[in-house]
């Protein structure tokens, strides 16, 4: 069993935790995920126009270019992660420009060689899979997509297949870190995809607090995405983010592996 | 001179998954597609529909004031001693600039589909205030994202807008100008969805923008290829757009595509000059994606967009058009370049020459024009498309001769 497949396989539904990379310190960042209990971890990358974001992950890469962040500081930083933390799946999140610049057989490669899990791409929906799905599944790196509330019956199919690892349901039509979903309608939407996939499915987009987190994961979603509460931390205390980052972490993780399904 | 489309014809793209060549395409969010997919599908059925076509060329002619006239330019054409100059006066047009006969596509659009809500983003407030006429003229509210930047810079536009009833969001993310305008209106459409259409304002975006901005806007062309014929017999020599986004470009060019004898020249802002900063996406640029398609974009070595910069707050997009990335991958338009100052120029003579206040925009245009067309015969003919007034320009040009208003 790969590293994401196993991280869905605990027996209670995975946190999956979002930060920036080079937001921060972020290798203590990192660390206080995983000592805080996220079972998956992804690791955005910063664009300067990040345009599914609020407010506070649009800060966040904007305080990562400024500091001088580029992709090989990324994938070194995926590198050492993979290193001190050999079973933790770790995912790299971002858009196509940065991802494709060098050609997607480079990007693919290079993730191969950093121990990274899997890929969130914003911006390349199915009909656009061969700007980068070949190069990622032909170097065993799992694509994983966005399915979203206006994702129809119709295009769910396309949407599932060539997806792998998990399923990312966006819970609202929106950006990250706004509004959030009502636990009903999260539910239907799990159920619903599950109907159709074999995957895990992780729930993201307003997901902020312990409480968020733990509905979640008792609708019957196999995991629950935190990203911009995260980020905000980071925000806040910038290089002292580590503690806090860690604090809301543990909240999250009881939370989330406590729940029961159906609950 | 057929309008169908030859066996090799250049006017046949994009390909039905929107893509020009290997540019072009559909790079949104998954939140997007299934809109992106609607809209493509009641655009086949309107461009289909005579009572839409219908619609379109009434409001063209009896609320944007077309055609628009084309105007052999005799003092301009002494002063540069070589081919014949003849200006496609889309400035013109209500509002000012070619943007109004886009927006009135593409609300027409918006109305068959349902939507009750409009928004739209803005560089330097000329897509802005079209689109709030149209929102105006149809009763539908408009909200218009303009980075704050340009907000402070283009007063006048703003103002503009908020008597037609828009309303103004200045955008404070990112560098707060055109790009991060469209950033904000995308994030605002993925949250609404249900009830907003996103009229874009170039021949730019996800398929199928870049087709349906370029049919509406194609009207240039029609026009002028028709007037041309029909006052001097003939095509064209060389026909002569200004690029930002380049729909004004592609609206001249467009028809001209399969006229084998015409040549063609696309004109990008190089700002300060092009190992500066400067706004040209082909000449300085290599192809990347954002904003929904691939296209040719000023960007690192990471593929991170550097911020463009011209005179002229309407060129200073990052991207192109897709199909103009294509043209330029094929050859069939030449693609060159005018800086600030040579543009600043330009837009003098003209004032002076012809009696004419071009915008900024166009003055590029015309500055190439002002440098090919001394090396032409005297009885060969220029088109240029003069896609703006220069009313809203009078005080950046004032700010550049040192003149305070």
């Amino acid at each position: 069993m790969n590293r994401l497949a196993s991280a869905f396989a605990k027996g209670h539904a995975a946190l999956v935790t979002f930060i920036t990379a080079g937001d921060g310190d972020t290798p203590a960042l990192l660390d206080a995920l995983v000592a805080g209990g996220a079972d998956v971890i992804e690791l955005g990358m910063p664009f300067t126009d990040p345009m599914a974001d609020g407010p506070a992950i649009q800060a966040a890469n904007l305080r990562s270019l400024g500091a001088g962040t580029t992709t090989a500081d990324i994938l070194a930083m995926a590198k050492a992660f993979r290193a001190r933390h050999p079973a933790v799946p770790l995912v790299l999140m971002g858009y196509a420009n940065p991802m494709t610049t060098r050609g997607s057989d480079w990007f693919a490669a290079q993730c191969a060689a950093a121990g990274v899990d899997g890929v969130i791409c914003v911006d390349i929906p199915p009909e656009e899979d061969g700007e980068l799905g070949p190069a990622l599944r032909g170097a065993g790196i799992s694509l994983i997509r966005l399915a979203t509330p206006t994702s129809d019956a119709a295009r769910l199919p396309m949407v599932l297949g060539g997806s792998s690892g998990f399923v990312y349901y966006v819970s609202v039509a929106g950006i990250t870190g706004k509004q959030q979903a009502a636990v009903d309608s999260i539910a239907d939407a799990v159920a619903r995809l599950k109907a159709a996939t074999d995957l895990p499915i992780a729930v993201g987009f307003g997901v902020r607090t312990p409480e968020q987190a733990g509905a979640i994961a008792a609708s019957g979603a196999d995991g629950v995405v935190v990203g911009s509460a995260l980020v905000e931390l980071v925000g806040q205390h910038g290089a002292a983010a580590a503690g806090p980052v860690g604090e809301l972490t543990r909240a999250l993780a009881a939370a989330a592996h406590g729940a029961k399904a159906g609950a | 001179m057929t309008e169908a489309p030859l066996p090799n014809s250049f006017r046949t793209q994009p390909d039905e998954r929107g893509h020009f060549g290997q540019f072009g395409g559909r790079y949104v969010a998954e939140t997007l597609m299934p809109l992106i997919l609607d809209l493509e599908a009641e655009y086949r059925r309107a461009k289909a529909d005579p009572a839409f076509q219908a619609e379109f060329d009434d409001l063209l002619e009896h609320y944007v004031g077309r055609p628009s006239p084309l105007y052999f330019a005799p003092r301009l054409t002494e002063a540069l001693g070589g081919a014949q100059i003849w200006f496609k006066r889309d400035e013109l047009n209500h509002t000012g600039a070619h943007k109004i006969n886009n927006c009135v596509g593409q609300i027409l659009l918006a109305i068959r589909m349902g939507k009750t809500r409009i928004i739209a983003e803005t560089g330097a407030g000329q897509h802005g205030v079209a689109t709030a006429t149209v929102c105006a003229r149809f009763g539908l509210p408009c909200v218009v994202y303009m980075g704050a930047v340009d907000v402070e810079r283009q007063q006048p536009n703003v103002f503009r807008m908020k008597l037609l009833g828009a309303e103004v969001v200045p955008v404070q993310s990112g560098a707060r100008t055109l790009k991060d305008a469209m950033n904000e209106a995308l994030r605002d459409w993925v949250a609404n969805v249900h009830d907003t259409f996103y009229i874009i304002g170039t021949a730019a975006g996800p398929h199928p923008y870049p087709e349906l901005v370029r049919d509406f806007q194609s009207v240039i062309g029609k026009e002028a290829r028709a007037q041309l014929l029909a006052r001097t017999g003939r095509l064209p020599d060389l026909a002569v757009a200004a690029i930002g986004g380049g729909s004004n470009a592609i609206g001249l060019f467009h028809p001209f595509l399969d006229d084998s004898s015409v040549n063609l020249l696309g004109v990008e802002a190089a700002g300060h000059g092009l190992d500066k900063e400067h706004a040209a996406s082909l000449s300085g640029g290599r192809p990347g994606i954002l904003h929904g398609n691939k296209t040719y974009l000023l960007q690192d070595e990471d593929g991170q967009i550097i911020e463009g910069h011209s005179i002229s707050a309407g060129l200073d997009y990052p991207g192109i058009g897709p199909e103009h990335s294509w043209l330029h991958s094929i050859g069939r338009v030449e693609y060159t370049s005018v800086t600030d100052k040579e543009a600043l120029d330009a837009f003098q003579l003209l004032c002076r020459t012809e009696g004419i206040i071009p915008a900024l925009e166009p003055s590029h245009a015309l500055a190439a024009v002002a440098k090919v067309a001394p090396t032409m015969a005297k009885d060969q003919i220029i088109l240029v498309n003069l896609c703006g007034r220069g009313d809203k320009d009078i005080f950046t040009v004032a700010g550049h001769l040192g003149v305070t208003l």
